[in-house]
């Protein structure tokens, strides 16, 4: 492996560690907040026991995430020298005011968490809840920063030099509100079933059914409603991508040829074939995919007559990995209409049918999910992250040009990758732990307070 | 708007210093605690720190993102050439936050303890160890862009004696700080005085260390002695530390309040910051060819500049009220969420 393929993997181990602590972290608090408040409106412990149990969550996951994403903001400059050189004063507002709100989170968390009995129960509350509002305002603040680079603005570029520097300009991108609304309905869907497929592993089990059961109606709520607004948020997203990044739009859908009557390609694997003879020109298509006429123009211009542009009009020395763009979107694509068709019996059983979330299957199909959510987002920045390659800013700016001149990046690359396999395998460790413990550390039902 | 932001800068820096050192001394002073009294320490240490810790470590975030969003040649060249260093600090970063967190938050208590004890033990004194070697390398005009080998690139700058030793004078400077502030934290008169000798060992660890540096920095050609007495603020500084030092001495020993030994620590250790960085201001580092790499030169256009002091002032005006009421709610000892 080079260095400059190691400096990049090393990138996206980082990202993908920190892109699951982060939304757990930022998704956890809500849960917690509403566990919260169910237990001061209504009195009933059991509430109080699943805020206690899930605010060690939130610990334990709001360091992680802090963790590695201090590792981060030291890595944008320790891998990608050249990028941050130029880009920093550029989109340093979402930097600095994800700063800010980061901040408001540590401090919430140190009222939350040291403030039981000490606080007035609705302030000590209201911590609680600021610590998903700051989270969320991180999320959205820093995803920021990633869509200037798919949509970079506020600056004029010549003979390779940038200036007249708008950096309110660069954080209101055009990529950005899109990017940031797909990414936090993400972040509920995937750690709201996770959450829940956890407590419906334990209700399968049997174990504390009217803790675990709270607990997972609560998870699964919000998991199922974000999941149902997800596909339209995923429209606006792919119609943003066609707009501004037409190389990535061809790529995530695997579409050589620039047509109109564009078709829908399901599945399908990218294949370069050489020519039988005589012409030089490289055959590329994709094969064994099931197309359905005319939707993607339908979907991306409104239009069926609407051209596309496919690959062919991109200069092949820009194309993105085209292989590992169109599977990774295939799978997130894929994983959401499954959680779009859970979240649609998730509700029904919730409100309507309750006596489904004793039966066996209804929980089954819970567990399964636990991993889903999360697998659609790594997917969904891999088709982000790799479907912007060659650039490290779009068209601006190439990632080879970026990278540190350091060389032997591919050791740092091995060792960190040990560091957060080891790290995650602790978080679950943990985990385990605290679900184990739950008999023991709130089957007691102690007195109200 | 450009002294705003460097203010800013500056102040996160010594707040790290103060508040994240602090929290990195405790752990170096549980390591030098006996296994006998280990967990007590343990213990005062949890509830002392444990409300504020995860904000006194944000102080770093907001200085690097103020460093590469106003200063990027700045950020860039330090990324660049100590990228070694700075990933053992972050190493450090992530085993310590993790590991305090996880002996807390583990509902099983077994010998899992051990582990995120020594975990915690050894990475705080590791990441303040690397973080003065950083500062070091920053202020002795090592770092050699020209240079054409991988050592003389990235491994002299930093792995050098003079390094180590402002390493092992900021190490003691943490525990310092921790042992004085947990004077305050004891409720017994027995852990008060174990605090108060760890506070004047360390004192005078760092001191001796504080002299180690001086004498090294010879090694590293460059003439610190000149650098801190060459000018009046230097003087006045080293002088002001040593007043205030004596007057902590005085304090510990007849058991003095703990608001003023606090703050007498605090007095000193921004002093010595500001008798290193006066001499050099506006320069933030020096290289190898005697280039300065000054803050008002090397910056980020108006623009972006002007942006960012809106954003750091808007921000502490949300951050600022909101964290001391955190300090103010637990400066008694916390009761932790789960005995």
């Amino acid at each position: 492996m080079d260095d400059f393929l190691a400096a990049r993997a090393q990138m996206g181990v980082s990202l993908g560690f920190h892109i699951i602590f982060a939304c757990i972290g930022m998704v956890m608090p809500f849960f917690m907040a509403v566990a919260h408040y169910n237990w001061l409106r209504t009195g009933d412990v059991c509430y109080k026991n699943i805020t206690r149990a899930w605010s060690r969550g939130v610990a334990i996951f709001f360091v992680t995430g802090a963790v590695s994403g201090t590792m981060l903001s030291f890595e944008l400059g320790l891998l990608w020298p050249g990028f941050m050189k130029y880009a920093g004063p550029i989109i340093g507002m979402p930097f600095s005011l994800e700063g800010t709100a980061f901040f408001i989170e540590a401090i919430a968390l140190g009222f939350y968490l040291y403030g039981w009995e000490k606080l007035n129960k609705w302030f000590h509350w209201y911590t609680g809840l600021l610590i998903g509002l700051s989270g969320l305002a991180s999320g959205i603040l820093v995803v920021s920063a990633n869509a200037w680079m798919n949509s970079p603005t506020g600056f004029i570029y010549e003979n390779g030099r940038f200036s007249h520097i708008n950096p309110w300009k660069a954080m209101y991108n055009a990529a950005w509100i899109p990017e940031a609304l797909h990414m936090i309905l993400a972040a509920f869907v995937a750690t709201g079933f996770a959450v829940a497929g956890v407590h419906a592993w334990m209700l399968y089990r049997r174990k504390n059914t009217d803790f675990h059961l709270k607990a997972f109606r609560i998870a699964v709520s919000f998991a199922a409603i974000a999941a149902l607004l997800q596909p339209f948020s995923g429209d606006f997203a792919a119609r943003s991508v066609a707009k501004l990044q037409p190389a990535k739009l061809a790529a995530m859908e695997g579409l050589f040829y620039t047509q109109s009557h564009a078709p829908l390609s399901m599945g399908g694997i990218w294949s370069a074939t050489l020519p039988a003879s005589g012409s030089d020109s490289i055959v590329y298509q994709l094969r064994y995919a099931i197309e359905i006429p005319d939707m993607l123009s339908i979907l991306v211009h409104g239009k069926a007559n609407a051209i596309v542009t496919g690959l062919d009009h991109i200069p092949k020395n820009e194309w993105p990995p085209v292989g590992v763009v169109h599977v990774a979107y295939q799978i997130m694509v894929a994983l959401g209409i499954l959680l779009f068709l859970l979240a649609i019996i998730s509700l029904c059983g919730v409100w309507k049918y309750r006596k489904w979330m004793h039966k066996s299957w209804f929980l089954k199909w819970h567990i399964i999910a636990i991993p889903a959510g999360f697998l659609a987002i790594e997917a969904g920045w891999t088709v982000t992250e790799v479907g912007r390659q060659p650039w490290i800013i779009d068209h601006i700016m190439r990632t080879a040009d970026a990278v540190t001149p350091m060389p032997g990046i591919v050791y740092t690359f091995y060792f960190f990758t040990w560091i957060y396999l080891m790290l995650s395998a602790m978080v679950i460790f943990l985990l385990y732990r605290q679900i184990k413990m739950v008999p023991v550390l709130y089957d007691v039902v102690p007195d109200k307070n | 708007m450009l002294s705003i932001v460097i203010i800013y800068l500056y102040l996160s820096l010594l707040l790290y210093m103060l508040l994240g050192g602090a929290d990195f001394g405790a752990g170096i002073l549980e390591m030098f605690t006996s296994s006998r009294n280990q967990p007590r320490t343990r213990r005062i240490t949890y509830l002392a720190i444990g409300p504020v810790w995860e904000a006194n470590h944000m102080w770093l975030i907001i200085f690097i993102v103020i460093l590469f969003v106003g200063f990027p040649q700045i950020y860039t060249t330090l990324t660049t050439y100590l990228h070694i260093p700075l990933l053992l600090m972050l190493l450090g970063i992530i085993l310590r936050g993790t590991a305090f967190i996880f002996r807390h938050y583990d509902a099983v208590r077994d010998r899992m303890q051990t582990v995120y004890n020594a975990i915690f033990v050894y990475s705080s004194f590791i990441t303040p160890m690397i973080l003065g070697m950083i500062a070091g390398a920053v202020i002795s005009g090592n770092i050699d862009p020209n240079a054409d080998h991988f050592p003389d690139l990235y491994l002299k700058p930093w792995l050098n004696v003079f390094c180590f030793m402002v390493g092992l004078f900021t190490v003691a400077l943490c525990a310092f700080l921790a042992a004085v502030y947990l004077i305050g934290e004891a409720v017994t008169p027995y852990d008060q005085r174990r605090f108060v000798s760890k506070a004047i060992v360390s004192n005078i660890l760092a001191l001796l260390a504080g002299i180690g540096v001086f004498l090294t920095s010879h090694w590293a050609h460059f003439s610190l002695w000149q650098w801190i007495f060459g000018n009046l603020v230097g003087r006045f500084a080293i002088i002001a530390a040593l007043i205030s030092l004596g007057w902590l001495w005085y304090g510990c020993i007849k058991g003095k309040r703990k608001l003023l030994l606090r703050v007498l620590a605090c007095f000193q250790v921004t002093m010595i910051l500001l008798a290193v960085g006066y001499h050099h201001f506006p320069d933030f580092m020096v290289l190898h060819n005697g280039e300065h790499i000054s803050l008002f030169i090397h910056r980020a256009p108006d623009t972006t500049i002007d942006a960012l002091a809106w954003a750091l002032l808007g921000g502490s005006l949300f951050i600022l009220p909101f964290l001391i009421y955190l300090f103010y709610s637990f400066r008694e000892p916390a009761q932790a969420d789960m005995q």
